[in-house]
């Protein structure tokens, strides 16, 4: 009987907070297409823009080049992806499946990996792509991604979580274990493959301090380190500011939309896996 | 006959086990295994003038950090940070998860929104906030019965810098707090209804206890996290930002020493420190979960 009112509470409450959680992505949506005078107008406050500029988006594509730091964010993505799912299947198989002499120390060099503070590794590995004089490469990009410990430690999970039956049926048909890898055991692990996937494409795509120091030129960044090199430049024209944050998270945003399920199970449930 | 089967078994796993594992062990040892060491290494070096001659120095760094202001400050502003944004956004992320675990209508509306700042890159949602704090034409002073200089105020930055960490992570955190919720059994709430405790109590006495290891997970990642804050740092706060000094972290101060002034030997100090005081602090909550993570 006194179900109804705490449930209407409830549904405030929830109200509220999807509010507070929209409004900064409704005030940026609707700052990037005012003027500059309207963002400065004080009294009246202006909520709406009176006419869409659409003319912000043009200026900010043209000075900031957004189809090369699009390209280049995509490549980083879909190279890291693509290493990182094909290194730790391999590793991860078999951390969990096979048995061998040395397996346990360098499984413990994975786990201790993941428990460091990345930074650490950060002034080495800029010395590195530097000494090679790969910096403002796509390869200096992707470096410090060429694989996964945290990716290792997933596939470990997902083949742990196999039945052995498949195995021991495959190896009794005479399965070598690279084929029992490939053809049995490897593509059972798809929806961890996924999740690694999508975790490994978010993190590159927010990630800021790697790709400012090895890719300090603009025309070889990605996407949020050129939103810090646009922000120094153009740091009160709130509209051109807004329209290139714009740009910068609407494509992640519309993956997000059509694929929540996966996207909420790779990127949260793969990380309380840990 | 069976022995030498079984050796060969051995013998193969022996062998593709490492070809599995060799191109991630590879990659590990040169790009964390190493640089590990290297930075440990370097921070008992002066770099010299234009990154060239490094200079030992044995434990100078050491003694210098500890007698930086600016090193302790940036410490005592990572706290505060962190001490904000950790608590809080359990607190709001564990009582949205409890109302999206009841029978809601839109649950599916509400969890997506929530979330989407995770998909957001931070140099983005900080470009953002910043206009949305901006003191003059900022919407904040302009909704609010009140008007802060949010970011600029050195006494108040921080905070402001934490409340957009805490509206980033709230929807990370509701979601494994969801995850954990799930594995509570239903029976025990019908069985607390029978005996007539109000709702409130139920989450004190019944789901607070059994969703402890998730808390204490959640706890112990997001603060490690929070000592590690620096992208929302640096998009805020401008170098003539007067809040700058009072807002700084250590990896800031980290990023500051080695990639803008060139002195990595004193960069790779201020980060050996974070790693002992990120230890300390995890140790710490390892003891500590005894007194409050239920385990059945």
């Amino acid at each position: 009987m006194n179900k109804k009112p705490k449930n209407v509470a409830v549904y405030i409450i929830l109200t509220l907070m999807a509010i507070i959680m929209l409004v900064p992505f409704i005030w940026m949506v609707l700052t990037a297409f005012k003027t500059i005078a309207e963002t400065t107008q004080v009294d009246p406050f202006v909520v709406f823009p009176s006419s869409w500029q659409f003319g912000n988006f043009a200026e900010v594509i043209k000075a900031m080049d957004f189809i090369r730091l699009y390209f280049n964010t995509i490549l980083l993505i879909a190279l890291r992806v693509v290493l990182a799912v094909v290194t730790a299947n391999l590793a991860g198989y078999a951390f969990a499946r096979l048995e061998f002499k040395g397996k346990n120390l360098m499984f413990g060099l994975v786990l201790f990996q993941m428990m460091i503070p990345a930074q650490i590794f950060i002034i080495p590995q800029y010395v590195i792509i530097s000494k090679l004089h790969l910096t403002n490469t796509i390869f200096g990009l992707v470096f410090p991604g060429l694989v996964s410990a945290f990716g290792t430690f997933l596939m470990r999970q997902a083949y742990m979580g196999m039945p052995k039956e498949l195995e021991e049926a495959a190896r009794l048909d005479g399965c070598s274990i690279p084929q029992t890898f490939f053809y049995i055991m490897a593509p059972l692990t798809k929806s961890s493959m996924v999740a690694l996937g999508i975790f490994t494409s978010v993190f590159a795509y927010k990630e800021l301090m790697w790709p400012m120091i090895v890719c300090p030129d603009s025309r070889y960044t990605t996407l949020a380190s050129a939103l810090a090199k646009m922000q120094g430049q153009y740091s009160t024209d709130y509209p051109e500011l807004m329209a290139a944050a714009l740009i910068a998270c609407i494509p992640m945003i519309v993956l997000y939309v059509a694929f929540q399920k996966q996207f909420i199970e790779g990127i949260a449930t793969s990380g309380s896996k840990l | 006959m069976n022995k030498i089967a079984k050796t060969g078994r051995e013998k193969s796993e022996l062998l593709w086990g490492w070809m599995f594992i060799l191109p991630t062990m590879i990659g590990l040892i040169i790009l964390n295994i190493y640089p590990m060491f290297q930075t440990i290494y370097q921070s008992f070096f002066k770099t010299g003038d234009f990154g060239k001659g490094n200079i030992f120095v044995g434990l100078a760094n050491y003694k210098k950090v500890f007698g930086d202001a600016e090193v302790w400050q940036s410490l005592w502003n990572t706290f505060k940070y962190a001490i904000v944004e950790v608590p809080l956004s359990i607190v709001i992320a564990l009582i949205l998860a409890v109302f999206l675990n009841k029978k809601i209508k839109a649950r599916g509306f509400f969890r997506t929104v929530f979330f989407l700042p995770m998909v957001v890159a931070p140099a983005a949602i900080a470009m953002v906030w910043k206009w949305l704090f901006n003191s003059q034409f900022g919407l904040l002073n302009h909704i609010l019965p009140f008007k802060l200089n949010w970011v600029s105020d050195p006494k108040i930055a921080i905070f402001s810098i934490a409340l957009i960490g805490i509206w980033s992570v709230i929807g990370y955190n509701m979601v494994l707090f969801l995850a954990g919720l799930q594995d509570v059994p239903r029976d025990y709430y019908e069985a607390a209804q029978l005996d007539g405790a109000t709702e409130i109590e139920q989450f004190f006495k019944i789901t607070l206890p059994l969703v402890s290891p998730t808390i204490f997970f959640v706890v112990v990642t997001r603060m490690i996290a929070a000592m590690q804050v620096f992208d929302l740092i640096y998009m805020v706060i401008d170098y003539n930002n007067p809040a700058l000094k009072k807002t700084e972290s250590l990896v800031y101060l980290f990023y500051n020493y080695s990639f803008q002034q060139g002195n990595k030997g004193y960069g790779a100090t201020v980060v050996v420190v974070l790693l002992i005081v990120i230890m300390i602090l995890t140790v710490i909550q390892l003891i500590g979960q005894k007194k409050w993570v239920y385990y059945n």
